[in-house]
């Protein structure tokens, strides 16, 4: 039935002549490395989550030694820009132009209250309308806070004791630095893409040429066909993802835990259920054109917020956590976030694996099924 | 016209937007509900107990382990079975009896720094209460100093007020963009477009031709979304309309000259809708959309001036979240007719000098 050794001879000249196809349309060569430099490029250098430098207004409206050393750590930390205003109007105003993020409040009665035992009021008005920053802009403020707390007690010779001591250990991140986990979360999306859109738009245009069909009065077997589609594309992704890997390390600078290997055979695992899913979309498709919208919508948006890149799944409604299982991308980024960060965290990255194998399973064989249809 | 008869333009144009926003709308958020945490206590005493009940009692938070000994936590922590584990150790109560600190350690995942932020802000704000609680029933006298917490605008610190206004301004863009450069480019490919270029019509008549149907259904699916955003998500509309639609129509006339700039340069579809891509990405990455431009750095920060999203971005939010006026949002008004402007100039030119 099968011929084995005629077999893996066309399947050699299928991939060499992809591979000429390659070579002399550059297209594919800059979607597997240009577009996932430039992609690193923009995203590792525009998207970042850690607030530097926030812009605080201080009203102060009676001036004291006591305001002063709290002012001035203020002044002294690398979280805070602070402006000073004479009085809580002119903050105000500030804020309402957006011209500061905050407003740091000393009343009239502050150093007062602090010298006569009672809890002398500071008030922080924040802008909520970027609710995510201002929750990281208020923890910063109680954090200078409650150092200076601390400070201020031992320099008045008491010992400040609060009832709890809350000690916190950050493993795996402890810099608390957002390009850690949005680097390796961003390889995931970009891969995505790239799968996608080499396979998915490669296809298509053999389609539409009518090349394909021009294949398949051959003695090629569709078999034989996908698998020299893929195979070339398959190097050309995994050199893309090298590159991708060495942008995060070296440039970047996100700590690379776990061993190379592991995250190399993860990568190969997604990067074929990527091109599954790219030549799924390019047997709906009827051209290039409709071939590329589809691979965008979706697998790169949907990889872009649904994977856990970004947005943390476990907070997600219960509903939109059970869509996220059938985006690929979700479990790669799920290894690729414990392999930089945390190391071979082996029950993670077989879990996940698994789940991969399983969804290029699922896509190649829908691919060979619609492909059988479409011959018809 | 063409454009709206095109049934399957109309079908890809409505669809996939207005489906995405849904799904994007409920899972982007930054904040954190029903977190799984673990707990490994070793003080027999009531402290720890009325502790952990306020951590119980808390929706952010979600107990699904006790852990019985020290072993137990770091497999807990890699595999991600709990993001956060609270280590209480045996002295605790005695401790705190005793008039000294009791010491809580707090383990936090940080594979999502982002996350683990707002854990900590979460954790602080529930041992402050507690402590605050504790000090009264035990007479421990009051802190020195107290620091009140007012928030403008979003007291609740949805990030999804935040987050959802700003796809109006996404999807709206992303639509005007690419009606506007496929537009041209269909009619390039067709010949007809040449055939325009001889007619005696001015070529701003033919550029204002190009632009309308873009800014119309631009306007059109700008004001769904925008009815959607208010009336199913229940972000308040503080403002007034009037604000909001004129940023919106600035914001569709920049988009819509740089789309007609796109395809003043594309010669296929293919090409155009690749522009429009290329365009579109950065463009939303580095609009303020979902992460703050106060936080790129500077170089990057400076580009994002000629990018009309991100002062359209801030119109929708200023407006819907702060009610902001017209007076108030002059400064981001003019950038946009500016480059809407520019780019219209530019498009013009190169629809001449640039016959294929």
């Amino acid at each position: 039935m099968r011929q084995g050794m005629p077999g893996w001879r066309r399947l050699k000249g299928l991939i060499r002549k992809e591979s000429f196809q390659i070579i002399r349309d550059p297209s594919s060569i800059a979607i597997a490395f240009v577009l996932p430099a430039v992609l690193l490029f923009i995203f590792g250098y525009g998207v970042s989550l850690d607030a530097k430098n926030v812009p605080l207004a201080l009203v102060v409206e009676q001036p004291s030694p006591a305001t002063a050393s709290l002012t001035g750590d203020f002044q002294d930390s690398q979280w805070f820009e602070p402006k000073h205003f004479n009085d809580i109007h002119s903050a105000q105003e500030a804020l309402r132009h957006r011209e500061v993020m905050g407003i740091l409040w000393l009343r009239s009665n502050f150093t007062r209250e602090l010298f006569s035992g009672g809890p002398a009021p500071i008030g922080l008005f924040l802008n909520g309308v970027d609710g995510n920053t201002a929750r990281i802009v208020a923890g910063y403020v109680q954090g200078v806070w409650g150092k200076w707390l601390v400070r201020y007690a031992q320099s008045q010779g008491r010992e400040l004791t609060m009832p709890v001591d809350v000690q916190q250990r950050i493993w795996f991140n402890p810099e608390v630095r957002s390009t850690n986990f949005l680097v390796p979360g961003l390889i995931a999306v970009i891969m995505t893409l790239i799968g996608a859109l080499l396979t998915s738009m490669v296809v298509a245009r053999e389609w539409e040429r009518g090349t394909m069909e021009a294949l398949l009065v051959t003695p090629v077997r569709l078999r034989e066909i996908l698998l020299g589609k893929l195979i070339p594309y398959f190097v050309l992704g995994m050199g893309g993802q090298i590159l991708s890997v060495a942008m995060a390390v070296w440039l970047f600078e996100v700590p690379l835990r776990g061993s190379l290997w592991v995250l190399m055979g993860v990568s190969a695992l997604f990067l074929l259920a990527a091109l599954g899913m790219g030549l799924l979309i390019s047997t709906v498709a009827h051209n290039q054109f409709v071939a590329g919208q589809l691979a965008i919508f979706t697998t790169f948006l949907p990889a872009f917020i649904l994977s856990g890149f970004i947005f943390d799944i476990g907070s997600m409604p219960g509903w939109v956590q059970a869509i996220t299982h059938v985006i690929a991308a979700r479990y790669f980024v799920q290894v690729l976030q414990s392999v930089f960060l945390a190391g071979d965290v082996w029950p993670v990255i077989l879990v996940n694996s698994v789940a991969l194998v399983i969804m290029t399973a699922l896509f190649m064989g829908l691919v060979r099924l619609r492909s059988r249809k479409r011959l018809e | 016209m063409a454009l709206l008869k095109d049934k399957t333009s109309r079908m890809t144009l409505i669809i996939p937007p207005l489906f995405q926003l849904l799904i994007f709308s409920y899972a982007a958020s930054f904040d954190l509900n029903q977190v799984n945490y673990a707990v490994y206590n070793q003080d027999p005493g009531i402290a720890s107990r009325e502790l952990l009940g306020y951590f119980k009692g808390s929706p952010a938070f979600k107990l699904t382990a006790t852990l019985d000994h020290l072993g137990q936590v770091a497999p807990a922590v890699n595999e991600q079975k709990v993001l956060m584990v609270l280590h209480i150790p045996q002295d605790f109560t005695r401790n705190m009896l005793e008039g000294r600190s009791g010491q809580l350690q707090v383990i936090i995942d940080g594979r999502n720094s982002n996350t683990a932020m707002v854990l900590l802000g979460y954790i602080n704000t529930i041992v402050t209460s507690f402590s605050t609680q504790w000090s009264q029933d035990h007479g421990w006298g009051s802190p020195p100093a107290e620091l009140k917490v007012r928030t403008w605008f979003n007291p609740n610190l949805e990030s999804r007020w935040f987050i959802v206004p700003g796809i109006v301004g996404l999807l709206t863009l992303v639509v005007a963009l690419v009606v506007t450069a496929l537009s041209v480019a269909r009619e390039r490919e067709a010949g007809t477009f040449d055939q325009l270029l001889v007619t005696p019509l001015h070529p701003a008549e033919i550029l204002i031709g190009k632009a309308l149907p873009g800014i119309i259904i631009g306007l059109a699916e700008g004001s769904l979304i925008v009815f959607l955003t208010v009336n199913m998500f229940g972000v308040p509309m503080l403002g007034g309309l009037g604000a909001l639609y004129l940023g919106m129509a600035l914001f569709i006339i920049s988009a819509v000259g740089l789309g007609l700039m796109i395809s003043s340069i594309a010669v296929t579809q293919q090409q155009a809708l690749l522009g429009a891509f290329l365009f579109l990405v950065p463009a939303v990455i580095l609009s303020g959309f979902a992460t703050p431009i106060a936080n790129m750095p500077e170089l990057v920060q400076n580009l994002t001036l000629l990018n009309p999203l991100r002062y359209f971005l801030v119109i929708v939010r200023s407006v819907f979240l702060e009610g902001a006026e017209m007076s108030l949002l002059l400064p981001l008004y003019w950038p946009m007719a500016v480059i809407g402007v520019v780019t219209m100039i530019i498009a013009g030119w190169l629809f001449r000098n640039r016959l294929y």
